[in-house]
């Protein structure tokens, strides 16, 4: 079973909740998929033994061949090529690796040469198979990263996604795998408000969802209301406490404190898996 | 006229709050809310929209069925797995790159635009500001902020104001790198949390990576003080001024309730703190 975590708001409590579940339950993977900013090993402290680089396809001007007709530039939706007099500028940062130049060259004058846009880190801790993608920064484009991350997943295990934050491109590369999503989010005016936002996003894909309330207590009902209103299950609750935000800003998990929270993150787990079974 | 884009790497810093404080703060700015995938300055601005501008990001294929003869030719040379074995386009995952319409023998795939959202121009309590919404599952954020700003450029233009505060996303990607491109400064909001401190140092790569000059406020510093001044070493030693020092304050939460900035909310010690970081940054803007 694939479970995503992800919150329309970010800093909502998305990786408290990936990390702490995985945590609880046996036979877990987790990959942190935010991978602009990816915080779970933070938390896990998995030590991270294996790298594997991403890498995608640019264009590379062949200029031997290439007799700056402009068709390249003309056909590419990005503008990653531009042709000016008697040089080929390509902007890679820009390309999406669509091939469609190398179609329309007449000249067969494109190659493709990889280029690295981040990398894949993986260990083993706790018994949890752990990974993460780390966007090279500078650049653009976190989906081939959260492409390539998809690849680890193993379907004989209990997978827990760890989402970036958002509604577009890279929380629904994240998500559109999944059996369940848990959307996290903090009852106040802006957790409420993207909370909507995410709902639509896993409704549209049709993923069976639930939320989680963290930091319950510090603004007020309307995300309970909200959710009886739209009969979506709120599955936990994680009340705002000094305590719960000093374990976090040290960086140590809920359960490794505290092992009620190893028995509550369990039962939110069975809970999801009669979901899924339904 | 000088833009100042605040942002934080990790989400739920309090970006937002800063921003919609600095709004009630500054005297002739307009402002721009460039995190379009999950806006919330307009719970607190109330922006009245003024003139509505329907976005197209890049564009969709459309696959016609009966001209269509099943070479799959399209599934084969699409990147993107966007098309499957049935040829039915998986619309969530296009990017509109063409290479289909171009393989397809009949003719029977044409692209065309997609209503990916809305730019919007509209009037707040505190002065002008340019929004956005990118409808549900669309693509091109990017595109969109790019648009945010150049709406919020020409208004200041219109309007005669001298600066542009802009509310960016978090993250390190896309839409983060078209809300900082250009600008004067960047104030980046942290907390002193092992995570933050963590996104914090991407975030400043980020912001060096485009020459773009950054100063740190440290949000709620006190759940934790060794982490605090962990992030303060950190910025001396790379030469980044820490303009702000913000107590974790509940006021911040009540404020969103009632729809208003700290600052108008509340006069207490957290206000004090926004008014003297508005001046600090101010300072360095105008450097």
């Amino acid at each position: 079973m694939i479970i995503s975590v992800a919150s329309g708001k970010g800093g909502t409590g998305k990786t408290t909740v990936a990390t702490n579940l995985a945590l609880s339950i046996g036979k877990a993977q987790l990959i942190d998929c935010d991978v602009e900013e990816p915080n779970a090993n933070i938390f896990l402290k998995a030590k991270l033994n294996e790298h594997e680089d991403v890498t995608v396809e640019i264009p590379e001007i062949d200029k031997e061949k290439c007799d700056y007709c402009g068709k390249c530039s003309e056909f590419c939706a990005y503008n990653a090529l531009a042709v000016v007099s008697s040089d080929v500028l390509v902007f890679p940062e820009l390309c999406h690796s669509c091939g469609g130049c190398e179609l329309v060259c007449p000249q067969n004058a494109i190659n493709w040469k990889r280029k690295p846009v981040g990398k894949i880190e993986h260990g083993v801790v706790n018994g949890i198979d752990f990974f993460h993608g780390l966007l090279n920064v500078g650049e653009i484009q976190a989906i081939p990263v959260i492409k390539a991350l998809k690849k680890k997943i193993d379907n004989k295990k209990n997978v827990i996604l760890d989402a970036p934050p958002g509604t577009s491109c890279p929380v629904i590369e994240t998500i559109n795998v999944s059996d369940y999503c848990i959307l996290v989010t903090e009852p106040t005016p802006f957790g409420l408000h993207d909370l909507k936002l995410a709902v639509e996003v896993v409704r549209h894909l049709n993923i069976p969802f639930g939320v989680i309330i963290n930091r319950d207590g510090i603004g007020n009902e309307e995300v309970d209301f909200y959710c009886q209103n739209e009969k979506i299950p709120v599955i936990m609750k994680i009340p705002q406490s000094e305590k719960t935000a000093r374990l976090y800003s040290k960086g140590i998990a809920l359960v490794s404190e505290d092992h009620k929270w190893h028995e509550l993150f369990g039962l939110v787990f069975n809970r999801i898996q009669e979901e899924v079974r339904k | 006229m000088k833009q100042l884009t605040i942002i934080s790497g990790k989400g739920g810093t309090g970006k937002t709050s800063i921003a919609a404080a600095f709004a009630s703060l500054a005297k002739n700015a307009v402002f721009a809310d460039c995190d379009v995938d999950a806006a919330d300055l307009h719970l607190i601005l109330k922006p009245e929209i003024k003139k509505t501008m329907g976005f197209h990001g890049l564009k969709i294929a459309s696959i016609d069925k009966d001209m269509c003869t099943k070479c799959k030719k399209c599934y084969d040379h699409c990147k993107f797995n966007a098309i499957d074995e049935d040829i039915n386009l998986i619309k969530e995952s296009c990017e509109g790159c063409g290479v289909c319409e171009y393989v397809c023998p009949v003719d029977a795939i044409a692209m065309v635009e997609r209503d990916s959202g809305f730019a919007y121009i509209s009037d707040t309590r505190f002065g002008p500001m340019a929004h956005a919404m990118l409808k549900t599952a669309e693509e091109a954020s990017g595109k969109l902020v790019t648009v945010v700003r150049e709406n919020a450029k020409d208004i200041a233009k219109d309007k005669k104001k001298n600066q542009i505060i802009i509310d960016g996303p978090p993250g390190i990607g896309c839409p983060v790198i078209s809300s900082i491109s250009g600008v004067d400064l960047v104030l980046i909001v942290t907390e002193p949390t092992l995570s933050a401190i963590h996104d914090l140092e991407r975030i400043l790569g980020v912001a060096h990576h485009f020459n773009v000059p950054a100063v740190v406020c440290v949000n709620k510093y006190d759940i934790n003080k060794d982490n605090t001044k962990k992030i303060e070493n950190y910025c001396k030693n790379h030469n980044i001024d820490v303009v702000g020092k913000l107590p974790y304050d509940p006021i911040v939460t009540e404020s969103m309730i009632h729809e208003k900035s700290v600052i108008e909310f509340s006069d207490g010690e957290l206000s004090n703190n926004i008014i003297r970081m508005w001046g600090k940054v101010k300072e360095v803007l105008s450097r």
